[in-house]
């Protein structure tokens, strides 16, 4: 009976308060090494795989990554100089200038976390200076943001989980609204979009800022589909996210710049 | 198979009645746990996943069996503990459930003990459901609902494993002299 009490006490204080993290953060170290055991059932074939892989085909790839970072070059090339560019305009409008954020790469960790959420456990933490609310994109888009924290290993809640929600804008004509998760994998709605929407599939989304937990501009994903159903009140949008969650092996870890809130703050009032 | 290996659960189980002096098995009891943990987080393909055994519930169950007076509520609660964390859960939600089928393995642990291997699974299967409900219900109150029919699987899945799993566990014991 006293454990009973003691569970909902606890339920009841992690679901309305955050006094709990350091209390979750301890024993989570603790049960890192029992996760790490656990993805070695997949990672260690992966591993040998990697190790016999022929030489011919590491060749291969080497070259292939070797052109793929050239034209990847030439791109940040012109980057640079648009950089420069969208400074000085910025500078003509009054505008705070934000474009740089500092990054790392973490590596996702094959584990099965709480069934039917959509959640992953990266192998970077506390010591690496991860923080809760930390956005986390890859190659394609957002991918979600940090949940909890451990000394040497973070829960990731993903987009497509069905308690995530972000604010983002459509690309083309800037139409702001919120994307949610639905607990589905590859599946993102959006919500309240009025039937008169300019929307059309194939728009891109991207995160527009608001909420200052996501720097603006990174894509979250692509209009796959509108039902735009007579006597409702509101369109249903589905998205397909940019980044391949569950397809991909290594995320980034932004650190937004402190300025930058501010200056999505400035530059989205209308 | 099912007979001999229940005959054997049985007498075992009598054994266990007249608990020795010492402690030994603990490691094994606790290894047994720290493997179950390990199972639960192993990753499956997407078409399986959700048919994953509770093994955590469940070795947790057979030590209540077979060891009433040395497991029981207060290491179902740590182990919860440990599962939520594990699976970024809320924080309670495995304690409660585990907290509830133990009180109840444990309360009627002499009927099931000598139940033949096929009986106990439905029992454990019956369990495993009402921890599952309780599960279904805290995460229906936090907004988090699970939106498929599989949320039930690992009680059928469970239940099936049991008799090997049963059996398996008993050999376990009886190799680290867990009594």
């Amino acid at each position: 009976m006293l454990f009973v009490l003691v569970s909902v006490a606890l339920m009841v204080t992690d679901h309305k308060y955050r006094h709990l993290e350091v209390f979750r953060s301890g024993i989570s170290t603790m049960v890192y090494p029992v996760q790490y055991t656990a993805s070695l059932v997949v990672e260690l074939p992966r591993r040998v795989v990697t190790a016999l892989a022929p030489r011919q085909a590491l060749l291969e790839e080497n070259a292939r990554l070797r052109e793929e970072q050239l034209s990847l070059h030439s791109r940040l090339q012109q980057v640079a100089a648009l950089e420069d560019e969208n400074r000085r305009l910025r500078a003509l409008l009054d505008a705070p200038v934000a474009l740089h954020e500092r990054v790392q790469v973490a590596e996702l960790i094959s584990v099965e976390l709480e069934p039917f959420r959509k959640k992953a456990l990266i192998n970077k933490g506390q010591t690496h200076g991860v923080f809760a609310g930390q956005p986390l994109i890859n190659a394609g888009g957002i991918m979600g943001q940090i949940m909890h924290v451990s000394l040497l290993s973070s829960t990731v809640l993903l987009l497509t989980d069905q308690a995530h929600s972000i604010p983002v804008l459509l690309n083309r004509n800037g139409l702001r609204a919120v994307a949610s998760g639905l607990g589905e994998d590859n599946v993102l709605t959006l919500e309240h979009i009025p039937l008169s929407a300019d929307i059309r599939e194939g728009d891109l989304v991207v995160s527009s800022g608001l909420g200052r937990k996501f720097p603006r501009g990174y894509p979250v994903g692509a209009v796959a589909s509108i039902r735009r159903a007579p006597g409702e009140l509101f369109a249903s949008v589905r998205l397909t996210p940019s980044a391949k969650i569950g397809m991909t092996r290594e995320a980034l870890l932004l650190w937004p710049d402190q300025s930058d809130a501010a200056a999505s703050d400035t530059a989205m009032s209308p | 198979m099912a007979g001999p290996v229940g005959c054997r659960g049985l007498r075992h189980g009598h054994v266990a009645l007249t608990p020795r002096p010492g402690h030994s098995g603990t490691v094994a009891i606790c290894l047994s746990f720290v493997v179950a943990l390990i199972l639960t987080s192993v990753p499956l393909p997407a078409a399986l996943a959700a048919w994953r055994p509770s093994w955590v519930a469940m070795t947790l169950m057979f030590w209540c069996l077979v060891l009433p007076d040395r497991v029981g509520i207060g290491s179902a609660w740590v182990l919860g503990i440990l599962l939520d964390v594990q699976g970024g859960a809320l924080l309670g939600q495995n304690a409660l459930g585990l907290c509830i089928i133990a009180y109840l393995t444990l309360r009627l642990h002499k009927q099931i003990r000598v139940f033949p291997l096929l009986q106990q699974s439905v029992v454990i299967c019956f369990y495993l459901l009402l921890l599952e409900f309780f599960t279904l219900w805290v995460r229906g109150i936090t907004g988090v609902p699970p939106q498929h029919w599989t949320f039930w699987a690992p009680a059928a899945s469970s239940m099936l494993l049991w008799p090997l799993f049963f059996a398996t566990m008993n050999a376990v014991r009886h190799k680290y002299k867990a009594f």
